[in-house]
């Protein structure tokens, strides 16, 4: 359906512009005077008006046309006394049944009734929808073909709506922003009318099991997210343990010691570490790294699990590495040359200068990287999700099997999703407290470094 | 005397000043080795784990088309060929597979062959229909348990209870290896087939092109907004607090964490705009709003990098500046904005957590024919084979992760050859 109506938009507005720049033409000639802009513009002012009330429509209809049909159908779905039902599952069979004749064998009638019902409302919406376009590119084009006169400065007007539809491209950083902390707000606050924030954030117990069917014997749940919150503080440590010293050192050899040979060949193998798609990462820890882990408590006598914060610790560390050392590198790079000089030239050899002159001068920036390196691996998902378990143990451990806010993100959303239980629901909780950490971060870090820049300009 | 021992003590000072000078520079190498070190384990372990997924294991099987088991006549028209009883073929095929096969025996056997067996000997049919009634040897593919036992992927040494094959049935295999009724050819599935619940005959076709699907979406959106926001940013937009706060906005959207991203998804566009969940079309609008501040940074340096006095003398012959930065600002920084672009979209195709959580994890053994079809995508397809417990998933997902390094790496190369054969340098 929407593909041929993105066809009848393009039929539509191509021959808007036909028609306007013709229009105009005729109009100046029968005026006797040139117009004031050239006709393309005309053409362009009244595809404008044709395709903008055009799209209008498309995209109202593309958001809100299921949502009034299934409302409509749920509303006058006839249901039967004493009978329980099942919102969600009734639309989804209803919808089957409506796609699908063959479904229907073995269906109850109300069932059939409301799917029946179901398409007839689909086909009116269709026709509707179709006649909506056709009427508004008409409507559209008709206001601007009254304003196609020779006087009239169109340019003027074109490159006003250029500017609109620029400042609306780039205002969709800020709704998406919007967009973001809105859903993460309202869905935490119907998880935090459940279950206390005191409780999520400070207790220690995470049993995020509740009884899904009534009558179902199941212990309450409990939502006490510190063992996720150590958990990802664990494996982040791991991560920075590995990270930090390497890609720290790997920065200062390149900047430093490195021949501009070695630059070159090195630079893009790093840029493929740090191209390489998290998911491989992930592979990576659970068939090579992992094996090892356990392997090796195994020989020093700790019982590792086969999914440890340490497996997935150390491949995180490995993929933050680039990370670290392209940011470092530019900060090392951004210390000026007279304070080298300076070093070397009362005798410092080159360890010295780097160690007492310019890493201390280079601090400030390496900090900020690291600390964007900490938001990367907090914010990381599949590494853990395939290597790091899902058992929310509170431990110092790195053998063990723990459990990150990530993880816990996707266990929680994976399979069936009911939005009316705290399970589904602590998804976005944790997505609000991984979004609010992750940013402050962000923002700290470029604060550094912009002040770091700012000094040596 | 005190000069030389002050002497003697500066020279074992310098000595060991430039030991220390030495060791720091050796640190750093090492450091390097070790960094691009993993990069080749990666690689290596990669590779060595999934080049046997592009060979699959065939088995030659003697088929009987005889016309009364199949209930068809020489004559029968296409639509009865359809209906024929393939599977009293197959079940005597197997039957006769090795002499004086007991009833318990035939089990095992059956066993050794995949479940696309069926198909194949009823496509065979249908593409030479004229050998019915006659004995046909063909080749089918035998199932995942063979092939790993084969290929060496799965131990015989192993107690006989936690193996996938017993002791008869690997004595079956062996008989089958000396006769040269089994052999590895190219793994055509792989590659035409979807998903599915049998390793043999899984494939990343549908994956594949669901994440063609997806990145087109994510192209469609991203492009032209980024274009007309960094446009915006760079030759418009006034210095005050509104733009100052949409040029923060994006530098922070740029590190906020993709899952997050997914429940922005799952929580607007299949909550409250109830678009269609584990479809291209939902996974590329989110991966285009994770895409965008990358690429707007990449499109503003490029329009950054074309000189003002182009737009200048645009403005000095007349131009307005909308025409001005149309017809030669913008033109003149394309090949830089679709490098961008390409980057951003190759970020965007490994990219799995957002796609998690809009659904896109759903199990699909279709390929997708369009935008609003549910489908896999790569990135998701190796995570779902990877936590998959079959033996034969894993090799799989060794083998699409390559699939997935190739097309990135012709993302990259892609953009690398056009910033290399447009780029101007000014």
């Amino acid at each position: 359906m929407f593909f041929w109506s993105l066809v009848l938009i393009a039929v539509g507005i191509f021959s808007s512009f036909i028609y306007g720049r013709s229009r105009i033409k005729l109009n100046s000639k029968k005026q006797g005077t040139k117009s004031k802009s050239l006709p393309n513009y005309y053409a362009q002012y009244v595809l404008m008006w044709c395709l903008f009330p055009a799209l209008i429509v498309y995209f109202s209809w593309a958001i809100f046309q299921e949502q009034i049909i299934q409302n409509i159908v749920i509303s006058n779905f006839e249901y039967i006394e004493g009978a329980v039902y099942n919102e969600g599952l009734l639309l989804a069979e209803i919808r089957n049944v409506a796609n699908n004749p063959s479904f229907a064998d073995g269906k109850s009638i109300e069932i059939i009734n409301a799917a029946s019902h179901y398409s007839s409302l689909k086909q009116i919406s269709q026709i509707s929808f179709y006649t909506s376009i056709i009427i508004m590119m008409l409507l559209g084009a008709l206001y601007a073909s009254q304003k196609l006169k020779p006087e009239f400065h169109v340019q003027h007007t074109i490159e006003r709506y250029i500017q609109y539809i620029l400042i609306f491209c780039s205002s969709v950083a800020i709704f998406t922003t919007i967009g973001i902390v809105f859903s993460l707000i309202f869905e935490s606050l119907r998880f935090f009318a459940e279950v206390s924030i005191s409780e999520f954030l400070f207790s220690t117990e995470w049993y995020p099991f509740i009884p899904i069917r009534e009558g179902q014997t199941a212990a309450e749940g409990s939502f006490g997210a510190v063992p996720i919150f150590a958990g990802t503080f664990l494996v982040m440590v791991v991560a920075m343990c590995v990270a930090a010293p390497l890609g720290l050192l790997t920065a200062i050899y390149l900047a430093e010691y490195a021949s501009q040979r070695v630059r070159k060949i090195v630079k893009p193998l790093l840029e493929i570490l740090a191209g390489i798609p998290t998911i491989v990462y992930g592979f990576f820890a659970f068939v090579s790294v992992a094996p090892f882990v356990k392997a090796f408590g195994q020989s020093i006598g700790i019982d590792a699990s086969p999914t440890s914060a340490l497996a997935a610790g150390m491949v995180m560390g490995v993929m933050i590495i680039p990370f670290i050392s392209s940011l470092s590198d530019d900060v090392i790079n951004s210390v000026p040359q007279s304070l080298r000089e300076a070093s070397l030239g009362i005798g410092a050899n080159k360890a010295e200068t780097i160690k007492k002159v310019i890493l201390p001068a280079a601090l400030p920036g390496i900090v900020g990287a690291f600390l964007l390196a900490i938001s990367r691996a907090i914010g990381e998902t599949m590494i853990v999700v395939v290597a790091a378990g899902t058992a929310p143990n509170l431990t110092g451990n790195p053998f063990e099997n723990v459990t990150t806010v990530t993880v816990q993100i996707v266990v929680a959303l994976i399979g069936d999703q009911e939005f009316d239980n705290p399970r589904t629901l602590s998804a976005f909780a944790l997505g609000l407290v991984l979004f609010v950490i992750t940013l402050f971060l962000n923002i700290i870090a470029l604060q550094i470094v912009k002040r770091y820049r700012e000094r040596y300009e | 005397m005190n000069n030389s021992i002050a002497k003697e003590k500066i020279v074992s000072l310098r000595k060991k000043r430039s030991l220390e000078d030495m060791r720091f520079k050796y640190y750093g190498f090492t450091a390097m080795c070790l960094s691009l070190a993993v990069l080749v384990f990666l690689l290596y372990t990669i590779f060595s784990k999934g080049y046997t997924a592009f060979q699959k294991t065939i088995v030659l099987l003697e088929v009987d088309y005889n016309q009364e088991v199949l209930k068809l006549t020489p004559d029968s028209s296409d639509e009865d060929m359809e209906k024929g009883k393939f599977f009293r073929v197959k079940k005597q095929a197997l039957e006769n597979f090795f002499p004086d096969l007991s009833k318990s025996d035939i089990k095992l056997v059956k066993k050794l062959f995949s479940i696309n067996v069926d198909k194949e000997i009823k496509d065979y049919f249908l593409d030479n229909p004229e050998v019915i009634n006659t004995k046909q040897q063909i080749w089918v593919t035998a199932h995942s348990d063979v092939d790993q036992l084969l290929k060496g992927n799965s131990r015989r040494d192993v107690p006989e209870d936690r193996r996938k094959l017993n002791d008869i049935q690997l004595s079956y295999v062996d008989q089958l290896v000396e006769e040269n009724r089994v052999k590895q050819v190219f793994n055509n599935f792989f590659f035409t087939k979807a998903d599915s619940r049998h390793p043999e005959i899984a494939g990343v076709a549908g994956s594949f092109m669901g994440s063609l699907f997806t990145l087109f979406t994510v192209f469609i959106l991203s492009f032209p907004i980024a274009i007309g926001a960094s446009v915006y940013l760079e030759e418009f937009a006034p210095k005050n607090r509104i733009t100052e706060l949409i040029e923060v906005n994006i530098s922070n959207l740029a590190a906020v964490p993709s899952i997050v991203f997914g429940l922005l998804g799952l929580g607007v566009l299949l909550n409250v705009f109830g678009l269609p969940r584990s479809t291209p079309l939902v996974g590329g609008s989110v991966l285009a709003l994770m895409t965008l501040p990358t690429i707007i940074i990449a499109c503003r340096a490029s329009l950054k990098a074309v000189p003002p006095s182009i737009k200048e003398g645009a403005l000095a012959v007349g131009a307005t500046k909308t025409q001005a930065v149309f017809h030669h600002v913008v033109p003149l920084a394309l090949p830089g904005t679709l490098t961008g672009t390409i980057i951003g979209l190759a970020q965007a195709l490994g990219e799995t957590a957002p796609l998690i959580m809009i659904g896109m994890i759903a199990f699909i053994p279709n390929i997708p024919t369009g935008l609003t079809e549910p489908s896999a995508a790569l990135p998701v397809q190796i995570y779902l084979w990877v936590e998959s417990a079959e033996r034969g998933f894993q090799e799989k997902s060794a083998a699409a992760i390559m699939v997935i390094l190739i097309f990135l790496f012709m993302m990259n190369a892609i953009a690398v050859f056009l910033r290399n054969r447009f780029e101007r340098k000014w």
